[in-house]
């Protein structure tokens, strides 16, 4: 393969229109999940709950895969999967150390079960790797609308929860004191958590789902933290790696996954270069008292 | 005047390990409330049983009419001093802001009213000047202060605090003293003041709980900080002078740990 032909299979950009009309519903379904993404990757960077997200997307995957297996709906297994992997999350690892731990025993366990399911199905090899890298090339209405009804309703209970639940990701101590149902909390953005990991494997797939729940959040606390603005960028960047990476991935033969994560890492290596150059000025918005007095 | 936190019969203990029994007590609203004793004691035991975090062993705690629950609206609560760290995606307005709406459902929808209230509080805490610097760029007493304003951002009818006054310099010490004792006055707060130090704000304390040895002694701080009295708390005999005002206890049973006078606190800070 020459260079050519590998910028061929990367870029593309024949017949464009056309293209655009046909993946009209990918670029809804990547816009929807870019702002579920941006939402929940705000909490589970506020959480640190990177390494969960990591260890929910492995057994979601072998729930997805399980799925395929046997036939059933792969969204529902993978949904199953990371709610399960979540629960238990939410339940069991109560100390960060703990949770760590057990994440780490998960993980392994999940994706040695998924591979083991997807080397017995016997069907289309593209199936198999779809799960692990994504695959929002032609989404129809019916899935599209699914998805679009699941985000729109993760968004509606983390909204009515948004402030307490904030108040128990950055003082959980105090949070408690005030009668905040920190415990509670804890396990509902779990269960959040794990569908919004199982809606984003559709696109990047489990192995990159940290590219859409954690750069776009993580990128955005580099460069800003005020809570508003976190959120706002978080929104902005996921979405437009999602639909960008969509969009460039239009014409050429690569699933639009590695478009995805490049995106997104770029935008994180550029908040991450602003941020730290603004760290080395020491601006950090005090105001001198001088400046205070009328 | 009703009682707001009431504790009767209360004991806690720990394994074999006793940390106080039979603990009959009523504070006021309006109260300023010290609870001191060596580390260790239980001071912050306490706090955690009055916050409903920590079971009683024995006996009932009511707050608010109400045996404890975990946690309460009525509540502010300055915690152990715990820095935040270093990449905490909130500023030092953002801190504050906790404290006056951080319980409610929902989204923020009356910011400008709500921004107001978050100003007042850190004009009050002296907070102005670092309002909008990330908190984990601050020092651990410019954190300290935001926490006061924090807990005091709903006028609670209890105020828990356990040791504010750590890592504050001698000026805001005082500073945030009277704050809470004006908080205390004019709110009608109750105030459980946990400390290991009574001077900053003995000219406030209406009641003292001295907590050690697995007992106890409440009275005013007159009762309570005499030689005899500490001396049968401790079991080893106990100095307490007093000179302008302050007191200072002598020959405690374990120096290291546990300080009365400002001069060897403020040593031990240099150190
Ligand atoms: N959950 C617990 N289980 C066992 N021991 C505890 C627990 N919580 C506190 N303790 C012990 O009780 C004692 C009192 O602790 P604490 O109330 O924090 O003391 P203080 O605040 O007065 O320094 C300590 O010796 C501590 O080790
Ligand atoms: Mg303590």
């Amino acid at each position: 393969m020459d260079v050519d032909s590998i910028l061929g299979a990367i870029f593309s950009f024949d017949n464009y229109g056309e293209l655009l009309v046909l993946v009209q519903n990918s670029l809804w379904a990547g816009a929807i999940l870019g702002l579920l993404g941006g939402l929940v990757g705000t909490f589970v960077m506020k959480r640190d709950l990177a390494f969960a997200v990591h260890g929910i997307s492995e057994l979601s995957f072998a729930g997805a895969a399980f799925a395929l297996l046997v036939g059933a709906d792969v969204v529902f297994g993978s949904l199953i999967g990371s709610v399960a992997a979540a629960l238990l999350l939410g339940l069991m690892g109560v100390r960060a150390r703990d949770k760590n731990s057990i994440i780490g025993v998960i993980m392994p366990f999940g994706l040695g079960l998924g591979i083991l399911f997807l080397s017995l199905y016997q069907g289309r090899a593209a199936n198999k790797f779809g799960l692990l890298t994504g695959q929002i090339v032609s989404v129809d209405t019916v899935q599209l609308q699914v998805l679009a009804g699941t985000a729109v309703a993760v968004i509606a209970v983390l909204l009515a929860i948004w402030r307490p639940l904030n108040f128990a990701s950055l003082d959980a101590e105090v949070a408690e004191a005030r009668g905040v149902p920190v415990r509670t909390l804890g396990v509902v953005f779990m269960v959040l958590l794990g569908v919004s990991v199982a809606l984003s494997i559709q696109v990047v797939g489990a192995l990159l789902v940290l590219a859409l729940l954690i750069t776009p959040a993580a990128a955005a606390m580099r460069v800003t933290s005020s809570p508003v603005a976190t959120v706002v960028l978080s929104v902005v960047f996921a979405v437009t790696a999602t639909v960008g990476g969509i969009l460039l991935a239009l014409g050429g033969r690569i699933p639009i996954s590695p478009y995805v994560t490049t995106l997104s890492f770029l935008i994180y290596v550029v908040c991450r270069v602003v941020g730290s150059l603004r760290l080395r000025q020491g601006a950090n918005g005090r105001v001198l008292k001088a400046s205070l007095q009328p | 005047m009703k009682s707001v936190v009431s504790l009767s019969g209360a004991s806690l203990k720990f394994g074999q390990r006793t940390l106080w029994e039979d603990l009959d007590l009523d504070i006021r609203p309006g109260e300023f409330f010290a609870v001191l004793g060596p580390n260790g004691s239980g001071k912050t035991s306490f706090l955690k049983v009055l916050l409903g975090l920590q079971k009683l062993h024995a006996g009932q705690a009511i707050l608010g009419g109400r045996p404890v629950e975990r946690g309460s609206r009525l509540i502010g609560y300055i915690p152990q001093q715990k820095s935040f760290p270093a990449d905490t995606p909130m500023r030092a307005r953002d801190i504050v802001g906790l404290g006056v709406d951080g319980h409610r459902w929902g989204l923020r929808l009356s910011a400008a009213k709500t921004n107001r209230r978050i100003d007042e509080l850190l004009e009050v805490v002296g907070a102005t000047e670092y309002a909008k610097v990330p908190v984990g760029q601050l020092s651990g007493g410019e954190q300290q202060r935001l926490r006061v304003a924090q807990a005091l951002a709903t006028d609670p009818q209890v105020l828990l605090c356990d040791e504010p006054l750590l890592s504050l310099d001698l000026h805001h010490q005082q500073a945030v003293s009277a704050l809470i004792n004006k908080q205390c006055r004019e709110q009608d707060s109750a105030v459980v003041f946990v400390t290991h130090e009574i001077n900053p704000v003995i000219d406030y304390v209406d009641r003292v709980l001295y907590l050690a040895g697995g007992r106890f002694k409440v009275g005013t701080p007159e009762d309570v900080m005499t030689t005899e009295v500490l001396s049968d708390l401790y079991e080893s005999n106990v100095e307490v002078i007093r000179a302008n005002g302050r007191i200072v206890v002598v020959g405690l049973p374990d120096a290291t740990t546990h300080h009365h006078t400002h001069d060897h606190e403020l040593a031990r800070e240099v150190a």
